[in-house]
Order: structure tokens, then sequence, then C-alpha cells
């Protein structure tokens, strides 16, 4: 015992040396840990330097992070109900997820792309693909709200998505399933695929002022599966390249009969000579039906209106604006540098990395260096096209993004790793483990022509013993590193809620003095609106009732509500009064089958209430407000459909009888 | 083994110690309400005035109608919810009396400066003691403040 003793001592004299040195300037023995946490620490009280947009896959939402310390700021609900804040289910926000199949309250969103201007983030929106039920989202990030969803005729499997223009021209939504088009007959058998199934890029257009989407038009293209694409930048400014597997147009185990080929490919589309053409009425009008849904932030309310037509090119018909280039195994991320020069095909069952040269395809369409064609569509020499291929950068190559100092980073889903090459000499420079099997990866404008080449986030897919265990479900991870050296260094796991895909990261200066702190009373629009305690009222008409009622710190008015009868359909339109940063109220009231609404200071929202028995129904403010939130609280009154209970309603008036005082005790 | 730990607890504390300069020890002591007593030993806070942009408001002995409509509407949307005209408490007190209680520039300084005032006004926070809810910003312009203090004025029977 005494031996241990001694031994403990020395151990604590230690600790004591090694905290005293820790006071100093690190050495490198020690700052792979210490340095770590000090680059990612955000001390109480401080903002974070970067937003991170993260995809949130089959959460159907989008979540923002703080970078570097990976706090969780916010959720955005964009293609999935969300009970919390009442989004889909408020009589404002049910349009928003209202198709061409009726309201559909869920959805799989993988791709986020940040607006831009001059190829640059402009912090405006950001937008978001839908890929089951085929939408484009557009996220005012003034507001930090869905703004706008845009549903896509003749499309199935939104993967190829949301990406964009230079100048936010055109969003572009390619279809990763071929399927009949939507107005010839789709009941037929599935292995007339080669015959009957097509596929369909989208060129959705942007209003500059007001964000406002619009298919433009359609691209008709063969029946192959598109994955990824992006935009040209600077001199390719006309192009955006999409990669593309299943050339072998099967439709059934893909998995082995879309592998079958050697090479897929990569379409290059002018869409500048596109647009022309779509311009020039060479297009065709198209009988369909989508949905076109758009949130006003004056009325606090979404209208949704089904659209008819869209005017399709197609491909085979045009013979200068798509060719395809040849592209190894399977091809998924399509990534082109900040220059505009190179385009990166990752093949993922490729064991190299091939780099396309805009200058030499440029040079091979001139020459006419075409090896055939694909249905219609002209087919590049792969070697005409080629800048050069990255030997042997790892297994399962998958996304790549550029750290505007001449050099790319890839994720490696099966050897999981991330890769940086040089994107001139193509020689691998440095790799670094990720826990595990990434798939997407962010550098702040990362896929723009001004990258910020500070942090790469890596979001991996599987995470297996990095947390503690949560049942068979774990969360997947987001992984920050270190790219601003020689060598990249690993700073910290965050775990990330739903399944993110693409991310998206940003300057916090570009967005964060733009955002709304409140609505102003005044101009809100909403014909339910209530200005004031002075106007809230219950209108009875017929069956319906409707309640206007307001909030604030910490009172409803009315808060005592009687005369609802069994079979109204009661509305209640909730206004909250606050005109200050950071106070929404809450509304819940008991047995409500639909969800709660979270009202932002000066804005109105409303849900629709069908008591199901007679009786006495509470409500209350659900988010704390003031010492007095506990005290937030109302009554309404339900009688039987027969009853003769007259509408009756108010705040602060309706007193109990005083001679069933309670008694007071002691003194 | 107590020995030990006590020990090990020592080489922590020291530690901590050692890590911590002068700012991080004299935050440590500094609390709100010392602060707030140094604000109000300043010899430059007028309690009267209260802070804020509003330093000399010109007042008329006669009321203008005007100003107190357009105070009245103000009023109705983000004053009356909280502040009954009578002298009853409601969430906040009554407005009965407002403008004797206080001065012009005071009330226009607190409705336009809210936290501010509340974090450092004597009376404000006196205030705050009885109502225990913060009076909410309501991002009241500088007009809009000047005519909810004719609306006072109005109510407290200027003519």
């Amino acid at each position: 015992m005494k031996k241990n003793t001694n031994w403990l001592y020395a151990l604590g004299a230690a600790f004591l040396l090694t905290g005293f040195y820790s006071c100093k300037p690190k050495n490198t023995s020690d700052a792979i840990s210490g340095d770590a946490a000090q680059k990612v620490y955000v001390a109480p009280g401080k903002y974070d330097e970067f937003y991170n947009f993260v995809s949130g896959g089959f959460n159907g939402q989008m979540s923002v992070y703080g970078l570097p310390s990976g706090r969780l700021l916010k959720i955005i609900p964009i293609f999935s109900v969300f009970p919390e804040n009442g989004y889909g289910y408020s009589e404002e926000t049910k349009p928003m997820l209202n198709t061409s199949h009726g309201f559909v309250p869920w959805d799989d969103q993988h791709h986020l792309e940040l607006s831009q201007t001059n190829g640059e983030i402009d912090g405006r929106w950001i937008f978001a693909n839908a890929n089951n039920t085929p939408r484009v989202a557009r996220v005012d990030l003034t507001t930090f709200k869905t703004a706008e969803i845009l549903e896509l005729p003749n499309s199935a499997g939104n993967h190829s998505s949301p990406f964009i223009t230079e100048n936010t021209e055109y969003v572009v939504a390619g279809t990763r399933f071929a399927v009949p088009m939507d107005n010839d007959n789709g009941d037929v058998p599935i292995n007339t695929y080669r015959k009957n199934f097509k596929a369909s890029i989208s060129f959705i257009s942007v209003d500059k002022n007001s964000g406002n989407m619009k298919v433009a038009f359609q691209l008709r293209v063969p029946p192959v599966d598109f994955d990824l694409s992006h935009s040209g930048k600077g001199k390719s400014h006309d192009w955006f390249f999409f990669s593309c597997y299943n050339t072998e147009q099967a439709s059934t185990l893909l998995e082995v009969n879309a592998s079958q080929r050697d090479k897929d490919f990569i379409l290059a589309v002018n869409w500048k000579k596109l647009e022309e053409y779509a311009n020039h009425g060479n297009g065709k009008k198209e009988a369909v039906q989508y949905a076109h849904n758009v949130y006003d932030e004056k009325t606090h309310s979404a209208t949704s209106t089904i659209e008819k037509e869209v005017t399709v090119l197609d491909a085979k018909d045009l013979k200068d604006v798509c060719y395809f280039i040849p592209c190894p195994k399977s091809p998924h991320g399509c990534d082109v540098d900040p220059t505009g020069e190179y385009i990166v095909g990752s093949g993922k069952l490729a064991a190299l990395i091939p780099v396309f040269s805009f200058d030499k395809i440029q040079k091979a369409i001139a020459d006419k260096k075409f090896i055939g064609n694909y249905d219609g569509i002209p087919v590049i020499e792969y070697e005409a096209a080629l800048y050069g291929e990255v030997k042997k950068p790892g297994l399962g190559p998958l996304h790549t993004e550029f750290d505007g100092r001449g050099n790319a980073v890839t994720t490696m889903f099966v050897s999981s790793e991330i890769v940086k090459w040089n994107i001139k000499d193509l020689k691998v420079i440095d790799r670094e483990p990720t826990y595990y099997s990434p798939g997407h990866l962010c550098i702040p404008g990362g896929d723009t022509r001004k990258p910020n080449g500070k942090y790469v986030i890596v979001y991996n897919k599987i995470t297996k013993d990095r947390y503690l265990p949560t049942g068979p479900e774990l969360a997947q991870a987001a992984q920050l590193f270190d790219i601003s050296g020689d060598k990249m260094k690993l700073l910290l796991d965050f775990p990330t809620v739903g399944e993110p895909h693409y991310g998206q990261a940003v300057a916090a200066s570009l967005i964060k003095d733009k955002s709304v702190k409140f609505f102003d009373i005044n101009q809100n629009q909403n014909p339910y609106v209530t200005k004031g305690e002075k106007e809230a009222k219950v209108i009875r008409n017929g069956k319906k009732v409707d309640v206007y009622i307001t909030q604030i710190r910490s009172h409803f008015v009315p808060d005592n509500i009687e005369g609802i009868k069994m079979g109204d359909q009661v509305y209640w339109h909730v206004t909250n009064l606050e005109q200050d940063w950071d106070v929404p109220h809450g509304f819940a009231i008991k047995g409500a089958n639909n969800a709660e609404l979270l009202v932002m200071p000066g804005e109105t929202q409303s849900f629709e209430w069908n008591p199901e028995k007679p009786g006495m129904y509470p409500f209350y403010c659900t988010d704390f407000c003031s010492a007095l939130h506990q005290e937030m609280q109302g009554y309404v009154r339900v009688s039987p459909a027969n009853s003769n209970v007259a509408i009756s309603f108010s705040t602060g008036a309706n007193l109990p009888d005083t001679t069933t005082a309670p008694p007071l005790l002691g003194k | 083994m107590k020995k030990i730990i006590v020990f090990m607890s020592i080489s922590v504390v020291t530690i901590l110690y050692a890590c911590s300069g002068g700012n991080n020890k004299s935050e440590a002591t500094t609390d709100t309400s010392s602060t707030v007593a140094a604000d109000n030993g300043n010899p430059s806070y007028d309690p009267n005035r209260g802070e804020g942009k509003f330093t000399k408001v010109d007042v008329s002995s006669t009321l203008d109608a005007a100003k107190a409509e357009a105070g009245s509407k103000i009023y109705n949307v983000k004053c009356g919810a909280c502040h009954k005209l009578t002298d009853e408490k409601l969430v906040g007190p009554g407005w009965k009396g407002v403008t004797h209680r206080h001065t012009a520039e005071w009330i226009m300084n607190f409705a336009t400066n809210t936290d501010d005032m509340i974090n450092k006004d004597p009376k404000a926070q006196a205030m705050l003691e009885i109502c225990l809810v913060r009076m909410p910003n309501q991002n009241i312009s500088d007009d809009d403040a000047r005519n909810v203090y004719e609306f006072m004025r109005k109510n407290d029977g200027v003519k």
C-alpha cells in the first residue's frame, strides 16, 4: 500500500506539473488534442464563424449548425410536417405541402445549394431538393423559413438537384428514375423500359428580386439515371454537367445490371444555347399537372397553385446542346473546380478519379472527336475530354470540393477517408481517415468560384463506435477537419439529425445581420389578424366558428370562450402581439388532433379544431414566455349541438361567483 | 488514501488558479447588482430623464388632439394588452396619472429604450419587482412614442 501511495503522490505531482505546463504554448506532442479543442471552442455568448446548412435526408428537413463548434442552431422544416411549430398543420402552411398527388407530409431531402451572384455565395436563399415526390424548395435566409416549393412534372427521384448556375439564373433538377412521361400511358409492362421510359432535366428560373421559381423548360433525355450535377464557372459559365449511371438501361437488379459497362457518362449541357432554343419557341408544350406553393411573408400564409403546362425540348433534336462524356464506373459526384476548367467525375466503383478539361471538351466538340452517339446524343472520345486521372486515390470516390488553393478534397466511401489532391499534377497530397464511410463533404463555398479553405466538414453514413449506443439506430455524424495547413487535421465529431447528404457552409457575416427579428404587426395582412385586443372576437357563421385570439406576455384575449357546439368547425386564428425579438408564443388545446402552433412576434397562425365531445377544453401557451407563462391559459366550453348557450368571450371579466370563494387560511 | 485525494484536489485547484488571469477572477465576483449600483451612483445618470435619446420634449399646456388620436391607435395595438387606462394594474401599471408620476422624457425613453432602462433605472426596477414581467420592447418609433405620450396626457385630463 505504501508503495502504491508513493506512486500516486508522484502521479499527482506529475499532474501538477503538466497542469502548469499546459498554460504555456503547446509543443507538438500534446498539440493534437489540445489544439483541436481550442480550434472548435466557441466561448459561451460568442457566435460561430460559419453557418453550416445540412440536408436532413429522410427527415425531410434542413438543419443549421454553427461552425467550428458544431452546435445545432435550428431545424427548418421544408418537405416534412413539423408538429413542434405547426408547419404543415396550420391553415397557413398546409398549402406548402400540396402536390399533384395531394397533401404529401414527408420527403427525402438530399442536396442544398446557396444562391450565388457571379459564382459567389450571396446569402439570400438556399435551395433544397425533395427526392421522392420531386420538388425543389427555396428557403429564405432572412426568416429561415421555407418560402416556396415547386413540384416537377415528368420526374421521379429528383436526385440531380438543386444545383444552380453562377447567378442563380436556373436551378436544375435531373431525375434519377426514368419513367413514362406524365401525359403518356404509364400502365405498361416494366420490361418495356427502353421503349416507354424517358428522363427529364428541369431548368427552373429564379426571379432576381423575389426569388420566385418557375419551370422554364425541360430537357428530354435518354432513360438513364441522372445522379448529381454542377454548373460551369467563369469560362464554362454557359455549361452544366450531369453525372449519370445505368447507361445499360436496366430496370431490375440494378446493383448488377447497371454495373455492366466499364464507363457511364457525364452529360455536358450548353444551357445558354438550350435557353435560346426555348426562347425561340423550339420547345413543345405538354399538358401536365404540378403544384407551385408560395409562402407570403405579409399574409403569413401559403397558396398552392396547380400549373398545367410545361415546355419540353428533346435533346436528340438539338444538335449543339448536349454531349456525353464517358466516365468510369457509375459516376456519382460531378464537381467543377473554382476556375471552371476542371470537371471531376467520381466513379463510385472506380479505382481512379477522372478529371476532364473544359477546353479539351470544347476542342473535341469543334473537331467532332466522337465515338458515336447514344440515343441521338454525340459521345465524345474519353481521352479527347480527359485532362488526366488521379491514380489510386482510395476506394469508392464519391464527392469532391475545392479549397481555393488549387487542391481538391474527395470522400472515399469504401476506404473511409478523405483525400486531398492537387488539381494540376493530380498527385495525392494527404489522406485522413473518417469514421466511417463518408458520403458528401463541404468546404465553405467549396463548389463556388471562391472557396474559403479553412475547414472541410465530412458527413459520415456510419458511426458505429463513435458515440454512446442508442439502440439499433445510431446518430449519423459530421466530422470537422482543419484544412488550412499541409496536413488535414480532425478537430471535431458532431452528431446530426436525419441523414445528412450534402451540406453548404458560408461565413456567418453574410447572413447574420439580415436576420428578421420580428414581423411588424402593422404590416400583417393575414385575413384573420387581430391587431390589438380590442379586435379580438369569436364569430359564428353557421357551423364555422372563427376565434380571433391574441397573445402577449402573459395572457390570451379572449381566454374564456363559451357557445361552441358539437359539430362546429372551429378555426383558431392566433396573433402574437409582441414586437420584440425572441418572444414567440405557443398555442395548444386539449385533444387537438393536429399539432400546436408556434406564433412568431407579429404573426398570425391558424388551426382547425373539431371538438369530439361536449366538455371543458383548456388551452395554454407552450413556449415559456415570462415569469407568468404558467398563468397564460384559458378555457373553451363545448356544448351539445342542440344547446342554446350563446357565443360569449372575454378576458378578465367572466369572474367566479364571490359566494363560492375559497376560504382565506391563517391571517 | 484520503491524503492522496486531498493532494490531487489541491493540484487541480492550483492548476485552475494558475491558469486563471486577473480578469477571470474579477468577472467571477462581479454581479449585475454591483454594476447597476455603479451606474446609478453615476452623477451623470438623471433618474428624472432616464436613459435614451430624449433629452427635452416640448409639451404645450393644451392637448394636441391629432397626436393623441394617433397615440390611441398605437395604444390599441401595442400597449393596451398590458396597460389599462385606469389606475388598475393589469400586466403593467394602469396609465391613470402616469404623466404626473414621470416626465415626458422618462416615459418616452422607457418606451423606446426599454431594456436599458429596466437594467438601470431605479423606478423601472421597483416596478419590475411588482409586475415581475419585463416590459417588452414593442419597437415603438420616436414619433409613436411622442403620440402615445400625448394620448397619456389626454387620459390624464389635459384638454
